[in-house]
Formats: structure tokens, sequence, C-alpha cells
């Protein structure tokens, strides 16, 4: 199971990024989320959505072994454990795991909560084994 | 304080002082936020008489307690100022994503006073406030100066700016934001521009306090289920407020050549459908919003990009001006939104001046050598960057269509379509009671968003003059601007059907406080007087004379159209005043009683 995005869907409403906050740190907060929405405006006037596709590059090389399977399947950041080393960063191929010493005391991503899912009215976010499976 | 960012920003830019203060706990509990915290602090602060474009007016834009948080619609930004369109109270609300930047940079209000005395733009980034500048940007449309400063700050800084319209003080110039994206009413943007404020710029990474997360949050996708399970939901994000077009052409609402008519004869090629198929190439929404109405169009024709056009701009910029080309009133928005002018006065000036022609007043001569018959696309470009410039023609029209045709005279005053100064927004009132009363009312001048009242004219019967009526405008205008007052969009509770009752829920729990619907509508009755006693205070001799329509809903029937015939006699609009003033609690010329002022614990404020 994974979180897969429709690009052509999103309105860059960001919903999604708060909802994501609430449910990894209990606040409203897009900039402590783990998705990123970036609009190209004015040209070519679309949005592009990166969300974590579970790959597990950054729970590979966690050296504290904080990042850790779920009951969903999704690789989640066990916040006692980060040491804020920043190795998995890097290994992020969509630049959705975050480390910001300002804003949070761990390393972030994804746990496939979907909450975002939710919260999305256009249909742009959904989660499934396939991507075929198209809200 | 849970639900606010905590702190007003003051920045003067006659010295260069900057300060903050905190938000003070009783203007929030009396006026809640937005537009709420606009009329205190225009009402408080800007002295009587002061003149809209020198330096003791300000410039006051508020976030409310629903921005940035997880609630549909959470978007909303409000500007207020004393216009320098009609000399009143000016509100103008903006979506996108500047007013949730706000409280995560821990601001509910940003009150520019003064006036710089060189072009600067304000950067926010949380603690870190400065005056830059802006030389560089200054004369840019805002497009481009957009596109330049998120550049150089990136995506996560969200951008307020005005263009060429807004520097030369144009009456009617507009705020820009998120590439389409508009406080468009009442020449807020004129006021930032004689202020030499090219631009905001604003980050913030705060988290916004809430009483009861746990609630909040289930409340919150409780409203978004809602939105999301609403059978209107597909249709309303496939056309947004283009929705309406035909419904409005049906019914002789659609302004047709300077609101002579309500329907317009090749109106189908602006309907909604034609638009999506044509020119839509994403649905664009404001922050927090599961029901996008922003279209983002390409025009292939004139090789150009553009969110829009949205009704408004298709009303006023196409079948007002008699053109038929969705392409071409695209076009027109682009130019508009760039030089930072409102699509509605704009329009409604053209349409005035293509009026004006049309008759013989003004002839080529007066028109630097522009054939201005309805219809002529080329020349609605042309002016629109005239105006902008105030250029020939165009700088009597960027004075807007009331001083305009005083000026011009020659009887043009009578088809010159506003209340207050204000131009009429995209509907035609022709024997639709409700709405009228509404334009008459309006606490800014002729603008639909208060009181959108015409699909309640057409269910009970448009010719109506009945308290029920004049009941049911009152009761949207003390409730739909609470969403301006809250910070957030009114649509999905117009549109989708939203029970209201699910935001009490969320606002309990985000403020800590529980407030009803009727306690808001309350609050909402107080900034309604409280902005009728503005008008009193800066326009002497104000009466109900200031509440009159356009003569061309009491005096001229359509000759066309679904309205052929059809018109509000001179009597009636008076009975609906009468009847308005009455149920308001308001003296016979319009003006709130005493009594009303205690009752509404405004008494002190207005004294």
């Amino acid at each position: 199971m994974r979180l897969y995005v429709d690009n052509a869907k999103c309105s860059g409403c960001n919903a999604c990024r708060v909802a994501c906050s609430l449910n990894l740190f209990d606040e409203s907060n897009p900039k402590k989320s783990a998705l990123l929405v970036q609009p190209h405006f004015p040209i070519p006037g679309v949005y592009e959505v990166k969300v974590c596709t579970q790959c597990g590059e950054c729970a590979a090389v966690c050296p504290d072994e904080a990042i850790k399977l779920n009951a969903r399947g999704a690789w989640y950041v066990d916040f006692d454990q980060c040491s804020l080393c920043e190795a998995c960063v890097p290994e992020c191929p969509e630049n959705v795991m975050f480390v910001k010493v300002e804003l949070a005391t761990a390393a972030w991503k994804c746990d496939l909560c979907g909450d975002c899912v939710d919260v999305c009215g256009t249909g742009a976010l959904w989660i499934s084994e396939k991507e075929t499976a198209v809200a | 304080m849970n639900g606010y960012g905590g702190k007003i920003l003051r920045v003067n830019l006659t010295t260069g002082k900057i300060a903050k203060e905190p938000t003070p706990v009783e203007v929030a509990r009396d006026f809640i936020g937005g537009r709420g915290f606009g009329a205190y602090y225009l009402f408080k602060e800007v002295p009587q008489g002061a003149d809209p474009l020198g330096p003791l007016n300000k410039l006051i834009i508020s976030s409310g307690p629903m921005s940035g948080l997880m609630i549909p619609g959470a978007g909303k930004c409000d500007f207020t100022t004393k216009s320098p369109l009609t000399g009143g109270y000016a509100s103008a609300s903006m979506g996108g994503h500047f007013t949730a930047e706000m409280k995560y940079a821990g601001l509910d209000s940003i009150i520019l006073e003064g006036i710089s005395s060189k072009p600067v733009y304000l950067f926010i980034d949380i603690e870190k406030i400065e005056l830059r500048d802006a030389s560089e940007y200054w004369g840019q449309g805002t497009i481009e100066v957009e596109k330049q400063l998120k550049e150089k700050f990136g995506e996560e800084f969200q951008i307020a700016v005005i263009g060429p319209g807004g520097e030369n003080a144009v009456s009617y110039a507009c705020i820009n934001h998120d590439f389409g994206r508009q406080a468009g009413r009442g020449g807020v943007g004129a006021v930032m521009g004689i202020k030499k404020v090219k631009a905001i710029v604003i980050h913030g990474t705060n988290s916004i306090p809430v009483a009861d997360t746990k609630t909040y949050r289930q409340a919150g996708k409780a409203l978004y289920k809602a939105c999301k399970d609403a059978s209107f939901l597909a249709e309303w994000t496939r056309y947004g407020t283009t929705v309406v077009t035909s419904w409005c052409d049906e019914v002789g609402a659609l302004p047709t050549r300077n609101f002579s008519a309500g329907s317009f004869e090749d109106g189908k090629n602006l309907y909604g459908p034609v638009m999506r198929e044509k020119i839509v190439i994403t649905d664009k929404g404001c922050f927090g919003c599961p029901s996008p109405c922003g279209k983002y169009s390409r025009s292939k024709k004139y090789d150009s990009y553009v969110e829009g056009p949205e009704y408004e701009t298709i009303g006023l910029l196409g079948s007002n001006l008699g053109i038929s080309d969705i392409e071409a009133v695209a076009q027109a928005n682009l130019l508009a939104d760039d030089a930072g002018i409102d699509t509605i006065s704009a329009g409604n000036a053209i349409g005035w001046a293509m009026e004006c022609y049309e008759k013989g007043i003004l002839t080529r001569e007066d028109t630097d050598g522009l054939d201005l018959h309805f219809g002529n696309i080329e020349a609605t470009f042309e002016l629109l960057g005239k105006i902008s410039r105030k250029e020939g023609l165009g700088a009597l029209l960027a004075e807007g269509v009331k001083k305009a045709s005083q000026k011009i005279g020659k009887g043009t005053e009578k088809f010159a379509i506003h209340v207050k100064g204000m131009e009429q927004s995209g509907y035609a009132t022709h024997n639709a009671t409700a709405m009228l009363l509404a334009y008459m009312t309006c606490d800014v001048g002729a603008h639909h968003n208060r009181s959108w009242a015409i699909t309640y004219d057409i269910q009970v019967g448009r010719d109506l003059v009945v308290p029920e009526k004049v009941a049911r405008v009152i009761w949207l205008q003390n409730f739909r601007p609470m969403f301006d007052v809250l910070g957030g969009c009114r649509l999905q509770w117009v549109e989708l059907g939203i029970d209201r009752e699910l935001y009490i829920t969320a606002l309990d729990a985000i403020t800590g406080i529980h407030r009803s619907w009727d306690d808001y509508e309350k609050v909402g009755e107080r900034i309604w007087n409280l902005t009728r006693m503005f008008w009193v205070r800066e326009n002497a001799g104000f009466d109900r004379s200031w509440d009159m329509p356009s003569p061309r809903f009491y005096e001229e029937a359509p000759e066309s159209g679904a309205t052929k015939g059809q018109i509000t006699k001179i009597e009636d609009v008076h009975r609906l005043l009468d009847m308005y003033y009455e149920q308001r609690g308001w003296s016979n010329e319009g003006l709130p009683t005493s009594d009303r002022l205690v009752e509404l614990n405004l008494a002190e404020l207005v004294a």
C-alpha cells in the first residue's frame, strides 16, 4: 500500500498538508507535513505533488534504526529514536523526507495515515496497492 | 489566543517604524477578525475627513480565526480602507494562500499607515520584518513581479502585489495574489499604491494554537466529508462560478451592453461548458478548498495564461461590452489583472463609455481615435491599458462611472451603473427586487457578495415587494459576511449546501469559546451598523438618496431578452427602502438610531 497522486487533479489547496501536520504533530502547520505541493505558475499552470512511495530507502540508511514499519505497512519515524543525523534526507528520491531542526525534534515522513486523502476534495490523492486504482 | 496569530503588525511608511502589538481580546470578542477587525480599526483610527489617498488613511489587512486551519475554504483575507472610489467604507475579500501565511507568521492584521517616500515592499518572515527597496519592481505588471519575487524567495512565500493601476491610483485598482486572486473592489490597490507599497511578501512557520485539537480535527474532517459527499461538488468544481452564466442569461440577470438588458443574444458562447472545453487547463483552489472555483485557462488565440475568467468578469468584460468570444474575455481578464485593476468596475466604465459613444456623446475625438462600439475587442484591450496608465479617455474612466458621468453630464449619469459610486457587479437587476435591494444597501456600494439574493428572487417571484424579501436580504447581509470575518469562504455553504452547524463545532473547538450562529449573526449586524456609521460620518448629508440604484432599473425597461419590458417602479424602490430601514431599526433616511447603536454595543465607538 502507498499513497498515489494525480497531479492533474490537484488544485493546490494544501488541505492535505494541514491534515498531515495534524496527524504527525497534532499541529496545524503545512510546513510540518510530509507532502510537497509545488505550484508551477504562471506557466505552465499546473501543480506537482510529491508524496512518499514507501520505497524504504530512508530506513535502509538510518543509523539509529528509527524508521520502522507500522501496521499499515508504511515506514514511519519513531521520534524518540531519531537523532536528527539527516542521513535519510538525501536518500529520498521524492524529497519528502524532512529534517527541520527549527520546527521539530525529530525527522518526519508519511506514515500512510490517510488523512490527506480524506480532505482532498478533487480526488487527487488515494491509497492503494497499485496506481491504477484511481479514486 | 486560540485560533489567532496573536499579533497586530503596524507598519508606518512615513517613519519606517514597524511594531507589533498583541491582538486585543475584547476586539476579538466583539469583531472576531477579518472584515470585523478591518471595520473596527478603520472607524477607530482613520480620522474623520481623511483623504483616501492621503497619509491618514490606512490599509488594514486581516485574517480570521478559520484562516490557515483544516476548515474548507479557510483562505479568505480581508482588505479594508477608506475607499478612493466611493469616499466610504471599502472591504475587499481575497482568496488564495496569503491569509493562511499571515497566521503562520503569527499575524491577525497588518495595518499600513502613512506614505513612503520611495517604492518599497514589505518583507515578513516571522520575526524578520523589513521595508525593502522596490524601485526595480515599480512600473511592472503584477504577474511578472509576483513571478520574480517567488523566484527570489521561494514558493513557500506568499505575495500580494499591485500593478500600474495601483501605482497610478486608479480609483478601482486591486491587489493581486497567487497569479489570479484579487482583493478587487473599492480601490484598495490605489491606497496601497499611493503608500508606495508595491508588494507584501510573507512567510511563516508557526503552528496555529487551537483549544481542543482532537475535536477540531474531527469537526474539520466532518466538514470535508460533507463537502465531498455533496451532490453538486463535481459540477461546481468543473465550472466554478461560471456555472451560473447560462442561468443568468436565461432569467435576464446577465449584464448586457451596459446593463441595458439581462440576456445576451450571443451569450451561449460564454457559458461554462464552452469555456471549460475551450480554455480551462487546471482547477485552482484557495487555501484548504475542497471545491475549487478557480479555473486556470490558456488561450491559444492570444498565447496567454490567466486564472479565470470567473462569472463576474465574463459578465462585465464579456456580455456587458457586447463581447461573445470567451478567449477575448480571458485576454481582457489577463490585461486587467496584470495592470492591477478591478474587472468589474473596469467593465462598467468601458460599458458606460461604449454607450456614450453609441449615443454620440463621446466621439472619436474624445476616445483618442478608438471606435467604441459595443463588441470592439481591440478597443477594450486598449482602454484597459489606458485606464491603468490614466491616459487620455482612460484618465476619465479611472475615476469610476459616477465621477466620470458627472464630468461629462448630458444625461450620462442615468446610465452610470453604480450605487454610492461603486460600479454594479454581475447581476442585472431589472425587476429582481431582492437583488436590487441587496445592491442598494450593500455596505461598499453595488456589490453582490454580501447578499446574493438573485436566486431567491426567481424562487419566490421576482417582482414581489414584501417584508419577507427584505428580511431575507437583511439576514444574508448579517450572515454571509461572517465568513469574511472568520477568514473563510462562504461558497461551501452557498453552493454545496453544507450544514452550517458543522462550522460551529469546529470553531468552538478552535477558539475554546462557544458561540452560536445567532451570536455570530449579531456580530455581523454590529459590523453592518458600524460600517453604515462610517458612511454617515464621512459624507455630510448622507441620506436615503445614497441608497438609490441606477435609474436604469426603475426608468428604462430592457427592449430584449428575458426581462423585456420589465421594470421596478420607483414607488416600489422606495417601499423596499422603507421596509429595509424599519427592519434594520434605522431612521426613515437610513441612519442607525442611537437606540440601535446602544443595543449593538457600538455607542461608545461611534460617539
